[in-house]
């Protein structure tokens, strides 16, 4: 059981800094994400984090311990990583008990705790095949119980799941969820796909070029996006950036619609509204009157996509293209003009200039 | 029926009968070939069972009329080569206590320092197996000198361990870049996996990379045993009498001043040092070939 908090954690690869000072905490029991694309620095983070990599300046602190200059097997800490880097000659039941060999526990107790490891994984019966001899799944789940039988007091995964096809995916996902919430550990996990992060973390950590850019609750982060990067990355389709001019009535678009929504206080001349394809909807007596705020716009529409249940609908305002998410039902078929509600109150406004939410 | 039916076509008929003469072509010119390689080695084969008297007769390049196998026993034994009757028996004791450590202890210095320079780089570590590998390009003559130096102040001239250590150090370019290059695409999640698991730098290279490191050290085995059995300068200029190796005595015994030219015991002489490399290869050649490809594709 422990905390984790980073101080202003700094690393340089000769003349190129990867990490520009992050700063983040993570209480007891907390699922942290590092999320962001890649080259973003979340990864060496981690690898800061599990010693794996010196840290150039900064403090790593694992509960009250400084962890800085702890060897990685000191640090009470477990990984499973990518490309779950089993060891290729050793059987499943050897994969695991590694550590513990390393660590001279004595067999009685390496037995016990293998047992405990496989029957909560549900891989007795691979302990003794080779990691070759293992579905992608299977090999996945052996990355996971080598990792737990340590029974440690910080997680680290490193996007685990991206060597995995989709439908798997969205198993093991679920399943390192229901993990977590049973052995409540402090865990951090990297990943680059929004939608593992979102649907895992108890707070978020967005990163951009070595920087934090925002960490928060993932509510918070894909409502209230610190700014116009964080905005873009979380949420698929991507958020509709609008350019327009602040008015007294409230923004003006640059196809002449009018936004009921007064500008935020420090607005300068030009913003940006940030509005997400869900809170587009085609405009009805229904949708009006659930939000009687809602702007109405008219559009052309360019394609449509559709995804099962809702479709995905790229449209023209003026210049810009805007993308609009509509229950399957209500979408436009094909290229006609449609009437948009655009529901503002649930709608950003960045400044253009430092692209900070305003 | 699909043969019948592909018989009564035309084209599939023609097409097949092109096949077939390709095929003769593509082996018989092969055939040819290794004919022409394997040719020699058959002479040598041949002379040594024939006895001198009728390789005077009939010439050198003659199949035996009679089989006898005193050569090899001249050429094991009793041969006078350089003054002393022992024949090659010494010489071929000498090369095996040279080429058995010196292939081993480089192999498992090769085998470290890939380790050390694919799993724990450090400053300059690419500079050093730079360095290192000038060695593969510099020729081994050009070392000749300062080696003869060398092992004299050492107190190893005209001894085999002074033949171990000149072996040990040519050799340690090539089997460092065998293996550096195989481990370089060991993955180093790997590493990083064990050192989280509590493994230091010795405990990963034994448990985790050597158990994966058997086609490279086939390879690299193979590579320096030939190297080094076959070696014949360092022999001849580092060594003399007694403690050389055969490369040397061999030539040695085709200098020999006698009248004759003993071809028989001569033939005997050179298959008897080809035997241990080319039961290395006999055992160990399937991995060779599978080994220099590895990792070229991924």
């Amino acid at each position: 059981m422990a905390t984790l908090t980073i101080r202003n954690a700094r690393k340089s690869f000769g003349a190129v800094e990867v990490l520009k000072g992050v700063t983040l905490a993570a209480e007891d029991g907390e699922f942290i994400a590092l999320v962001g694309p890649s080259g973003c620095g979340k990864s060496t983070l981690l690898n800061m984090i599990a010693g794996l990599e010196r840290i150039t300046s900064g403090e790593i602190y694992i509960g009250d311990w400084l962890v800085n200059a702890v060897p990685p097997k000191d640090r009470d800490i477990a990984m499973v990583f990518q490309s779950y880097a089993l060891y290729p000659t050793m059987t499943v039941r050897e994969n695991i008990t590694f550590g513990m060999e390393s660590r001279r526990v004595p067999k009685r107790e390496q037995d016990a705790a293998v047992d405990r490891v496989a029957t909560f994984l549900k891989i007795e019966q691979l302990l003794k095949r080779k990691p070759g001899q293992l579905s992608g799944g299977q090999r996945q789940r052996v990355a996971m119980g080598r990792a737990l039988v340590r029974d440690p007091s910080l997680f680290l995964f490193d996007e685990p799941l991206s060597n995995l096809d989709a439908k798997l995916r969205i198993e093991m996902r679920t399943e390192i969820k229901k993990l977590h919430r049973q052995l409540g550990r402090t865990t951090v996990y990297v990943t680059h796909d929004q939608v593992e992060a979102m649907t895992l973390a108890s707070r978020i950590a967005v990163m951009y070029r070595g920087e934090l850019q925002q960490f928060d609750k993932p509510a918070q982060v894909y409502s209230r996006p610190a700014n116009l990067f964080v905005a873009g990355f979380m949420g698929s389709p991507a958020m509709n950036f609008l350019p327009g001019t602040v008015e007294n009535r409230g923004v003006r678009l640059q196809d002449g619609t009018l936004l009921n929504k007064p500008a935020p206080n420090g607005a300068s001349k030009k913003v940006i509204v940030g509005i997400r394809p869900e809170h587009i909807h085609r405009a009805s007596a229904e949708t009006l009157a659930r939000h009687p705020d809602a702007t109405r716009v008219a559009a052309m529409v360019e394609v449509v996509e559709p995804t099962g249940a809702e479709t995905i609908v790229i449209m023209r305002l003026g210049e810009t293209e805007i993308t609009g998410r509509f229950p399957a039902d209500m979408a436009p078929e094909g290229e006609e003009s449609v009437e948009l509600a655009f529901d503002i109150n649930q709608a950003c406004i960045f400044d253009p200039a430092t692209e900070q939410l305003l | 029926m699909v043969d019948a039916v592909f018989a009564d076509d035309p084209a599939a008929r023609a097409a097949q009968r092109a096949y077939f003469v390709n095929r003769v072509v593509i082996y018989g010119l092969l055939g040819v070939f290794s004919l022409i390689y394997l040719l020699p080695l058959a002479v040598v084969i041949m002379n040594s069972f024939r006895p001198l008297p009728e390789i005077a007769e009939y010439g050198l390049i003659n199949i035996p009329r009679q089989i006898h196998f005193s050569a090899w026993a001249d050429a094991w034994g009793t041969y006078c080569i350089n003054g002393a009757c022992e024949g090659m028996k010494r010489n071929f004791m000498n090369s095996l206590y040279m080429t058995i450590p010196a292939t081993i202890i480089s192999t498992i210095l090769g085998a470290l320092n890939g380790y050390i320079l694919s799993k724990w780089r450090f400053r300059g570590s690419e500079v050093l197996f730079t360095c290192m590998l000038l060695g593969v390009f510099i020729p081994g003559q050009l070392a000749l000198l300062p080696w003869a130096f060398l092992l004299g102040q050492l107190g190893l001239n005209n001894s085999i361990a002074g033949l171990v250590l000149v072996h040990v150090i040519q050799g340690i370019s090539f089997t460092t870049l065998f293996c550096r290059n195989f481990y370089v695409s060991i993955p180093d999640d790997l590493i990083k996996a064990a050192r989280i698991d509590g493994a230091g730098f010795w405990r990963i290279f034994r448990k985790i990379v050597l158990p994966i490191s058997p086609p490279i050290l086939i390879v690299t085995v193979i590579w320096q045993f030939t190297g080094i059995w076959n070696e014949f300068l360092f022999g001849v200029v580092l060594t003399s009498g007694k403690q050389q190796p055969i490369t040397a005595a061999l030539v040695a015994l085709a200098a020999s001043e006698t009248n004759v030219r003993n071809f028989d015991v001569m033939s005997a002489g050179v298959l008897i040092g080809a035997v241990p490399p080319l039961l290395v290869y006999f055992f160990g050649g399937k991995y060779f070939v599978r080994g220099l490809t590895q990792g070229a594709v991924k």
